[in-house]
């Protein structure tokens, strides 16, 4: 079997299984397993960047703020329906990851990431100027009865399930394509080596810029279906904290992996979930458990499979 | 081919090359030759846009490059390996071969081509670059560069650190590609190199270049090896 389709069949395999635990998995965890899907979908929009690329940004959060606000606010001040305001939520972060992008493409290195964080500090303080609109730290909450797209109620336990995977299976998709591609390919070569790359003959900016804009554009996907999946949206989410989480998910599971995302986020929510339920003092456990798998498994859970023997994972 | 005309250059206000001038014709292999510092690898550098010129003009078919940013350089039909080969080390040979291929669109049949010309490559094609032998770096270095077609190919010392067996394969594939019509521009410091496979050599010396000599008049000639790097 061609290492193509060894790895279309293990990703196919693995929504397979998320589709078969929806029906036996316990409520508690039913409803985890949704949100750690949205949130696998944020990662991978981030991985596409940092794994793949080799850009590290710190501003991530303004992006999945982008999306959410762009759906929650045209659903709550111009009344919108559901599918219009995911439209206009995914519209928002290619506009928002576009300008961006332009602006960031000036920058290299260090300063690539004090200018992502620059920028996503500035979009969490505008959430918060514009309280008036956004509700700033207290939120907005998306009525039960609006969240439905095409009949279907996506506050109901299951119908929520089943739009997180299809999320995440699109998101999968798309990273596949990506990495199987010539687009990906030069991703990778960008992040070994920028100028090597540049000599083949290929507009580096050009190539960085479209990473920034896919990035941004699954990153606001995931934060407009969180809004409209969970029902609310907070300037909690533009935080730099936003930021940060990505990066943790995507380094534990393994960067530059299409699968390091979701194991990094299950791994890190039930990390903390279960910690938190021994004691107070959680983010200790965590932070310990962190050091060790970064001592251990330097390139991530998935990485460090992929390095010990299953050299065909994407 | 390639016509490098008054050239100036360096880096950061440290000029490195002072008036160079040469040329390079389909089917001909033209040799930088200087001590360390002359210049050399700048001077590919600068063709290869890498380095601004402000002074003198580059040309290619009759095209002028010399201001063209470097992404657009390899699409005049250059091809570059620099120094230390530079490969995508985390890449495997196969998919360090697509990168190239991939800039002109189309395959048209170059892998193969490559890939018979090197054919240590094809029994490597699912082998990370990291893991290959210096000479099979080189190899595929230069198989990578050849995947773009090239009408010219600037080699930055491709025998650097290579055993001989490999060094004559490298020298038999450079050879190979003059004769397929393709103008070489090697920088070589060794002078059994430089005697055994080009055409004509261009001495720099302190960023300057001199009139370029057949290499065939040089054998008559060894204080010029004398005078340029003291051997």
């Amino acid at each position: 079997m061609s290492e193509l389709k060894k790895s279309w069949l293990l990703h196919l395999g693995i929504v397979a299984l998320l589709f078969v635990l929806q029906f036996v998995l316990p409520s508690y965890h039913h409803a985890s397993m949704a949100r750690i899907m949205v949130l696998t979908c944020y990662a991978m929009g981030y991985n596409i960047l940092f794994g793949y690329t080799g850009l590290l940004s710190l501003g991530h959060a303004l992006f999945f703020a982008a999306g959410m606000y762009g759906l929650s606010l045209s659903m709550q001040h111009l009344e919108w329906l559901a599918g219009p305001a995911l439209i206009i939520g995914l519209l928002s972060g290619v506009v928002v990851s576009l300008t961006i992008g332009l602006l960031l493409l000036r920058t290299t290195g260090v300063a690539f990431m004090i200018v992502t964080l620059m920028f996503s500090q500035a979009g969490y303080l505008t959430v918060l100027y514009f309280g008036e609109f956004t509700r700033g730290d207290e939120g907005l909450v998306i009525q039960q009865e609006l969240r439905s797209i095409a009949g279907i109620d996506l506050s109901d336990p299951t119908s929520r399930y089943f739009a997180a995977l299809l999320l995440m299976t699109i998101c999968i998709i798309v990273s596949l394509r990506v990495v199987q591609a010539g687009f990906g390919r030069v991703l990778v070569a960008i992040r070994e080596n920028n100028e090597r790359t540049r000599m083949l003959g290929y507009d580096i900016q050009r190539h960085k810029l479209s990473a920034i804009v896919l990035s941004g554009t699954m990153s606001a996907a995931a934060g407009a279906c969180y809004c409209l999946l969970f029902g609310y949206a907070g300037a909690t989410f533009a935080s730099v904290q936003y930021s940060i989480f990505p990066l943790l998910w995507v380094l534990l599971g393994g960067a530059g992996t299409v699968l390091g995302p979701f194991v990094g986020t299950l791994f890190m929510f039930y990390l903390i979930d279960l910690s938190s339920g021994l004691t107070t003092a959680y983010m200790l456990i965590a932070g310990f458990s962190l050091v060790m798998l970064t001592l251990f498994a330097p390139q991530g859970l998935v990485g460090e499979i992929r390095r010990r023997g299953l050299r065909w994972l994407p | 081919m390639l016509v490098v005309k008054e050239i100036s250059s360096g880096y950061q206000g440290a000029q490195v090359l002072h008036n160079v001038s040469f040329d390079v014709q389909a089917g001909e292999i033209v040799c930088l030759f200087g001590r360390n510092g002359a210049g050399k690898s700048t001077c590919l550098k600068t063709i290869m846009g890498l380095i601004s010129t402000d002074v003198g003009r580059i040309a290619c078919n009759g095209i002028e490059i010399s201001q063209l940013p470097a992404n657009e350089v390899p699409r005049h039909g250059i091809g570059y390996i620099p120094q230390g080969r530079r490969l995508f080390s985390e890449l495997t040979v196969e998919e360090n071969l697509e990168i190239g291929l991939m800039v002109n669109g189309k395959d048209h049949g170059f892998r193969e081509e490559v890939l018979d010309m090197f054919p240590r490559l094809r029994e490597r094609l699912h082998q990370r670059a990291d893991t290959l032998s210096g000479g099979e770096q080189q190899m595929l270095a230069t198989g990578r560069a050849l995947c773009i077609s090239p009408k010219i190919l600037l080699l930055d010392e491709p025998t650097e650190g290579l055993q001989p067996s490999m060094i004559d394969q490298i020298r038999y594939a450079v050879k190979t590609l003059r004769d397929r019509g393709v103008a070489i521009l090697l920088v070589e410091q060794r002078v059994d190199a430089v005697l055994s496979i080009a055409d004509r050599v261009v001495f720099l010396e302190n960023g300057r270049s001199h009139d370029p000599v057949r290499a065939s008049e040089i054998q008559d000639k060894p204080d010029l090896f004398q005078r340029f790097i003291g051997v």
